[in-house]
């Protein structure tokens, strides 16, 4: 099983490279760039036995708030991609 | 005064921080590696600056969970000392020993120069050689070094007095929440901080003016022992 594990800054959270980013696009010419966000996105690939052993997305939300986002900071979203 | 060392792969600081306790104790600092379970028995443990695991996914956040973790956490649950510097702060951010996070810098910029000090508290066992109130010069060489809690949070951490150290009004260089550049937990003996003590205590460093935070913890340790 594979999922898509989103992790991007809560609100409330400055994110300086948001707003370097959003300075480089309006200076490209895109106008009306109001607002942006730097987040990451982590693929998992979870074995078979795994998965189907038990609550995967469980498992998922798990390593999300464990490892791969600072819930101080930052939220998470899974898709389960196949 | 005994003390040991936690490199990481990527730690870089780890022979500085040797040198300085060195100077002060007498004593040569043993060098733990992160995947070993056990500390030797002694009365500070440091993790040092660097880049564990490159930084990779956030900085400390790979070293907080290695092996030599939970030895860290017993040893400053008995209530004997730790040492959180820049990447060792960080990580003891991650591993939930202390509140916060450090992110990028304000600026994007990796900062390394020579900031002022404030001591806010000089009433802990890494500051008791400090006057309360002193300002020194230190180092610091960070690239994620912005110091980010909440407000509650925040407003705890300066209730309790553990914001031990602040950049000196406008020289804040990585975007801190209220200019912190070192906190502690709440007994008082862990110290995460981003500046580099162990680099201002000769005359090569331009100066020794932390050897007060050194100095500190020999008081610390003897007290203990007595």
């Amino acid at each position: 099983m594979r999922a898509k594990i989103f992790v991007t800054l809560k609100d409330g959270v400055l994110d300086p490279q948001g707003l370097a980013i959003r300075g480089a696009l309006t200076a490209l010419g895109f106008d009306g760039v109001e607002r942006v966000r730097q987040g990451k996105v982590i693929d998992v690939e979870l074995a078979d036995d795994i998965a189907t052993n038990g609550d995967p997305e469980a498992r998922f939300a798990a390593m999300a708030e464990q490892l791969l986002a600072n819930m101080v900071i930052e939220n998470y979203r899974v898709e389960i991609v196949e | 005064m005994k003390s040991a060392i936690i490199r990481f792969p990527g730690t870089n600081r780890e022979t500085d921080m040797a040198a300085a306790l060195r100077l002060v104790s007498g004593r040569e600092p043993q060098i733990v590696w992160h995947g070993d379970s056990d500390l030797p028995s002694v009365d500070l443990v440091v993790l040092p600056g660097g880049f564990s695991y490159g930084d990779y996914l956030r900085a400390g956040a790979i070293a907080a969970h290695a092996p030599i973790l939970r030895a860290i956490k017993d040893h400053a649950g008995s209530g004997r000392l730790v040492l959180g510097v820049c990447n060792g702060f960080q990580a003891l951010c991650e591993a939930g020993m202390l509140p916060g996070v450090l992110m990028r810098n304000a600026s994007l910029k990796f900062v390394c120069r020579t900031v002022t000090l404030h001591v806010a508290n000089a009433n802990t066992p890494f500051t008791c050689r400090f006057e309360t109130d002193a300002t020194f010069p230190c180092p610091v060489a960070h690239h994620d070094g912005n110091y980010f809690a909440d407000a509650a949070t925040l407003d705890r951490l300066e209730g309790e007095n553990r914001v031990v150290f602040r950049y000196a009004y406008g020289t804040n260089p990585n975007g801190s929440r209220r200019d912190i550049a070192g906190i502690t937990n709440a007994e008082g003996n862990v110290l995460g901080m981003m500046p580099h003590p162990e680099d201002r205590v000769e005359d090569a460093h331009g100066g020794n003016e932390a050897l007060a935070l050194f100095r500190s913890l020999i008081v610390q340790a003897t007290e203990k022992a007595a």
